[in-house]
């Protein structure tokens, strides 16, 4: 569980802190991830594959309170798949009486904004007043607006 | 959870061991008895799932068998809160001050957690045979157990969900894990059958208890079709002797008590 992560900055799923095997957290290619420290020219020993690929990918976790509209993010698990996921998320984020409706979203799959771009992104609107209803006054005879 | 959390949060309404004590209902010798039992078993089995925490899988599943663990140690109280009301002993005397011979549990409830697996087939049986256990106990004549039973029979059909999933992966994953479901389940299914033995006590209380024997068929049903799912068989092994019910328990339940009764023994009365 890491509370309230979504994406890296570069879109890529954040490796967790504990996790062994950053490489296979995202999926991976399936080849066995060789062992930290491990200096070139030195001989690589293969390590077994099902040793250290077995870490559980992310899923964000969104909880729709009793009186709540719509689902809000609630924080994000580990998991082997989605059902198991949608049952880790009531254990982690349900069990005092928060949620009527719950949703388990792979973090592989959110495609975040880029930090990096906040200013192109996200600071255009500034100082765009016309954009906002309060910027107009009332036109003469209009009643009710 | 911080103050801008996404959920909210409340209490709910539910009978909890408090209502039990404060109702003021004395339960008669045999129900008593009975109740014992069954409160016995969940204390036995919440203590048993205690120990993964920190040493799951995963710290998902940690949460996950913890929670497990604090439902049935709610049972527990409150079945242990009515069986004391019929001597004037509170659920703390009787988990804490009773020794081995005392507690009614079954065999299964105190078998070694072992490997994941291993917890994952107990777990299995004790929720499918709970399960149908309490779904039968909510209609008891007895307003207290069955207001217990109508309860945890919600949470106990949630442990069911948890360890068929559980025994789906590990059946149908690797060879090491299928491998060692399949050791489990043979390990463990020696125990199944003390689950269901009637005797005196169930019997002599009619529409107030449940005789376990009942429960079999439907247990039986739920279990196989879990296994077969699961490519899995129900092991051919024979029936360890069992008499929990009595007070003869296996060597594993005094030092499963020791360590979960030393606090309370050397700091009596002591609040934490």
């Amino acid at each position: 569980m890491t509370g309230g992560s979504t994406t890296g900055d570069d879109g890529s799923v954040p490796v967790t802190a504990g996790s062994t095997a950053p490489d296979s957290a995202t999926g991976g290619t399936g080849t066995a991830p060789t062992a930290a420290g491990t200096t070139a020219g030195q001989a690589v020993i293969p390590v077994a594959a099902p040793a250290l690929a077995a870490a559980w990918p992310l899923w964000e976790v969104f909880v729709r309170s009793s009186r709540g509209l719509s689902h809000v993010h609630a924080g994000s698990l580990h998991a082997p798949d989605a059902d198991m996921a949608v049952r880790n998320a009531r254990d982690l984020y349900t069990r005092r009486n928060e949620g009527v409706s719950l949703w388990v979203v792979p973090a592989s799959a959110i495609i975040a904004s880029d930090p990096d771009a906040k200013g192109r992104f996200f600071e255009s609107p500034q100082g765009k007043d016309y954009r906002h209803a309060t910027y107009y006054t009332k036109s003469e005879g209009v009643k009710h607006l | 959870m911080s103050s801008d959390s996404a959920t909210r949060i409340t209490p709910g309404n539910a009978l909890r061991p408090e209502d039990i004590a404060a109702a003021g209902t004395r339960a008669d010798r045999d129900t008593a008895a009975y109740a014992l039992r069954l409160g016995d078993d969940a204390l036995v089995l919440a203590q048993r799932l205690g120990w993964w925490i920190s040493r799951a899988p995963e710290l998902e599943e940690d949460v996950a068998l913890g929670n497990i663990a604090l439902d049935l140690i709610g049972h527990a109280r409150s079945f242990l809160s009515y069986a004391g009301s019929a001597d004037g002993r509170t659920e703390d005397d009787l988990a804490y001050w009773r020794n081995e011979t005392e507690f009614r549990s079954a065999h299964l409830v105190e078998q070694p957690n072992g490997d994941f697996a291993r917890t994952i087939a107990r777990q299995l049986v004790v929720s499918f045979y709970q399960f149908e256990l309490y779904g039968s106990l909510q209609h008891s004549a007895d307003p207290t157990l069955a207001a217990i039973a109508a309860k945890a029979v919600k949470e106990v059909d949630y442990h069911r969900d948890h360890s068929a999933q559980w025994v789906l992966r590990l059946g149908l994953g690797t060879a090491e894990s299928r491998g060692r479901m399949i050791r489990a389940l043979e390990l463990t299914w020696p125990y199944v059958g003390e689950l269901f033995d009637d005797d005196e006590l169930a019997a002599s209380l009619g529409d107030r208890a449940v005789l376990p024997s009942s429960l079999k068929p439907a247990f039986d049903r739920g279990i196989a079709a879990v296994l077969r799912q699961a490519e899995l068989e129900v092991p051919a092994v024979p029936s360890a002797p069992g008499g929990g019910r009595r007070g003869q328990h296996s060597e594993h339940l005094g030092y499963l008590l020791a360590e979960m009764q030393v606090l309370a023994r050397d700091h009596p009365g002591a609040a934490w």
